[in-house]
């Protein structure tokens, strides 16, 4: 038997404060690992939110999407759109890509929910492949006359776009330079302070996170998350004592869909740019292991296996061997080079290899992620574990 | 008609290597109830077998003697040391160096196999299909990154026998007109090899006694087991078969793609849309649902419907599949209860 414990709401303030916290100051506390540049912190803050989503959908009912990316894509291409007609106002945009991408969801989702384990997970990988061809190849716009996603080149705004609103709402300021910008304030603008680069944009999408995050945890607490836990432990017997849980799964796949919507949204808002290769089965994949390397189901978990995959993709790829030269400089200079040669199959271009090998072992030797593992190394220097054996010992001897 | 002919002919070899792929991947959810997504990186390994027999068999000694250049320095002549060896035949052996990888294929395929089962796969049984999904998901990534380390990233061409290269005419066994219906002979060679490996799977299950107790226990493992029979044992076996399917399937499809290291996930989600088709846990249903989307692919391609529908051939498939799925939830020629929670 596993022992209980509810999460009070002190203990998530609390959580959430320091989460809070620790986003808002990550100018500050990334500078001393190289790492607090606006494009990468960005790149956190946007994959931590489509992982966060996705995990309402896979860490609660179990149920494997192989097929977010097309979300993320169809986010980016209702942003670009929505800067096109209406101007580059990035609040319209997030509103609209939520919304268009939470309607696909519900599409896809009706259909590919009437399966479920394998089933489910080939049906949405089909469905995604299917968006990705039909935006790679532009097929609806050919179908209609207009250049809806433009191909392989990708959809950018143009000068000649019509961007109705941008004439309202910052009368006097120049927006030819086609970047987003948030009533005036471009969100492109990086503020220098002793050294620290404290960006607009990074910001903006900070604070869709915060929201975003603290929403996730809302749905986590709440009976309808209790019901979506209910059903990734075992939906046969919610269904016999007459429970439909369809509609609960529904509602996390559109929930879910929605965030990806919006972290794609978001990846516009950095740089107005959609292109089709955002939705490939490929970048699906990734996220799955992002949430499974943080740990799924857990709440800060999927923020955690985003930051990590995006900051060792930066760091990692970039690395060739004078790098690794300085990095081992420790190592006695005889063996130095094999050690060397050895390592530099795992950075650089083969640093997938690394992200393959790592999320193998994690799958294998510890399903709960990074969190779990924390978890148990906190047990063991708290002797909390033993204590629960002592309970349960106790337990069982009652009966 | 000419043109719905040669439909047909391209359909085959592509639904061949489908088929092939969605056989080998059948076999494994039916005997191990396991759902591999490492086995488009199979196909992949089994095409760069090719690859390295070709270049086993091209490797070059110098002779000893100099030659001068046109610009006028002097270079060692390099022959491939089979010539030396053998002659002539050498030559053809290099020639049929494709064919001849099978002798490689074969073994090495069957290892890996053994290896993964053993080594990986056996502690997945009783895991969610999650997770079997997520780690073979994860080997696949580490065994294209491992080619691409040690190949490169671009593909590798590798040609066919010239006895076998070419177009074939067909049209004077259809009775149209000579040089109307033209074909590549390779690819009408795929399609009678992957016939041929399909034959052999069938017969090796319906009549021999090993292929009986692998079908029983793919209908009740646990009978079969009381029964005094090491079941786990076949199974890991048909693993390795299943295995070997996947890399013959990647190393005679060489000549018509150019391998290179992401070549299986290319065919890996085509090819689990062929299974679902099929009908999980049935032989029958893959292999056709292989050949039957292969022809739609192909007949989706020509002009004439691509004329009507833009675009139509990129999404057939899984426009097919997501219509089969939801009007036949179990695929064409499915079972019940396989793989449905």
């Amino acid at each position: 038997m596993k022992i209980l414990t509810h999460p009070t709401s002190s203990v998530d303030s609390t959580m959430m404060f320091i989460f809070v916290a620790a986003v808002l100051t990550m100018p500050i506390w990334l500078t001393p690992i190289g790492a607090a540049y606006p494009d990468l912190m960005q790149r956190f803050v946007i994959f931590g939110l489509f992982a966060t989503g996705f995990n309402i959908l896979f860490g609660l009912t179990g149920y494997l999407s192989f097929g977010h990316a097309a979300f993320l894509g169809i986010g980016s291409y209702t942003a670009v759109w929505s800067f096109k007609l209406l101007g580059m106002n990035p609040i319209p945009a997030a509103i609209f890509a939520v919304v268009v991408s939470g309607v696909f969801a519900l599409i896809i989702g009706y259909v590919s929910l009437r399966r479920s384990g394998i089933y489910f997970s080939i049906l949405t990988l089909a469905f995604a492949q299917m968006c990705y061809a039909i935006a790679y190849s532009d097929l609806i716009g050919k179908f209609l006359g207009i250049n809806l996603t433009n191909g392989e080149t990708g959809l950018r705004v143009l000068a000649d776009d019509p961007r109705i609103m941008d004439g309202v709402l910052t009368s006097g300021i120049d927006t030819s330079a086609l970047t987003v910008n948030l009533f005036g304030l471009d969100l492109t603008h990086t503020w220098v302070w002793n050294g620290f680069q404290f960006n607009a944009g990074f910001y903006f999408c900070a604070f869709v996170l915060i929201i975003a995050s603290y929403i996730a945890m809302r749905i986590f607490r709440s009976p309808f998350g209790l019901m979506l836990k209910a059903v990734k432990t075992n939906q046969n017997r919610l269904n016999y004592t007459g429970v439909n849980t369809k509609p609960y799964t529904l509602a996390a796949f559109v929930i879910s869909g929605m965030y990806a919507g919006l972290a794609g949204a978001l990846l516009c808002i950095t740089d107005p740019l959609a292109g089709a290769e955002r939705m490939q089965w490929t970048a699906s994949g990734e996220v799955v292991l992002m949430v499974i390397l943080g740990g799924m189901g857990t709440l800060m978990g999927p923020m955690l296996g985003a930051g990590i995959i995006k900051f060792s993709e930066q760091k990692f790829s970039t690395w060739g061997k004078p790098e690794l030269h300085e990095f081992l400089a420790f190592i006695p200079d005889g063996i130095r080079d094999t050690v060397v040669s050895v390592a530099s199959l795992f950075v650089g271009s083969g640093w997938h290899l690394t992200l393959g090998l790592v999320f193998m072992l994690i799958v294998i030797f510890l399903p709960g992620g990074i969190v779990e593992g924390g978890r148990r190394i906190l047990m063991i220097v708290t002797g909390s574990n033993r204590r629960n054996r002592q309970i349960q010992a106790a337990a069982q001897a009652a009966e | 008609m000419d043109a719905i002919i040669l439909q047909v002919l391209n359909g085959l070899e592509k639904g061949g290597a489908y088929a092939l792929i969605a056989l080998g991947l059948t076999l494994i959810f039916g005997t191990l109830g396991v759902v591999n997504f490492a086995h488009g990186a199979l196909f992949m390994l089994g095409a760069f077998c090719a690859v390295i027999m070709r270049s086993l068999l091209t490797y070059e000694v110098a002779t000893g003697e100099v030659e001068a250049t046109a610009w006028g320095t002097e270079v060692a002549v390099t022959t491939p040391y089979v010539t030396n060896l053998f002659g002539d035949f050498g030559n053809t052996l290099i020639d049929w160096a494709v064919p001849v990888s099978i002798l490689l294929t074969i073994p090495v395929m069957l290892i890996v196999g053994l290896v993964m089962e053993r080594g990986l796969i056996r502690h997945f049984y009783k895991r969610p299909h999650a997770e079997q999904i997520l780690v073979t998901f994860g080997l696949a990534i580490v065994l294209a990154e491992l080619i691409k380390a040690q190949f490169g990233a671009n593909p590798i061409p590798v040609p066919e026998p010239a006895a076998l290269g070419g177009m074939a005419d067909f049209s004077g066994i259809f009775g149209s007109e000579p040089g109307t219906i033209t074909y590549p002979m390779w690819r009408f060679v795929y399609f009678l090899f992957s016939a041929f490996i399909i034959l052999v799977v069938f017969c090796f299950l319906k009549f021999t006694t090993f292929g009986m107790v692998v079908r029983a226990g793919m209908e009740d493992r646990e009978t079969v087991g009381l029964l005094g029979i090491n079941i786990g044992k076949r199974f890991t076996f048909m693993f390795a078969v299943s295995a070997m399917i996947a890399g013959l399937a990647g190393a005679m499809y060489t000549p018509i793609i150019s391998p290179d290291y992401n070549i299986g996930m290319e065919f890996l989600v085509l090819s689990f849309v062929v299974v679902v088709v099929g009908g999980m846990g049935s032989l029958g249903g893959a292999v056709s649902a292989g050949f039957l989307l292969g022809l739609l692919q192909s007949f989706s391609a020509m002009n004439e419907v691509k004329a009507i529908i833009p675009g139509i051939d990129q999404i057939i498939i899984y426009l097919v599949a997501i219509i089969v799925l939801l009007v036949r939830p179990r695929g064409l020629m499915g079972r019940k209860g396989v793989m449905e929670t």
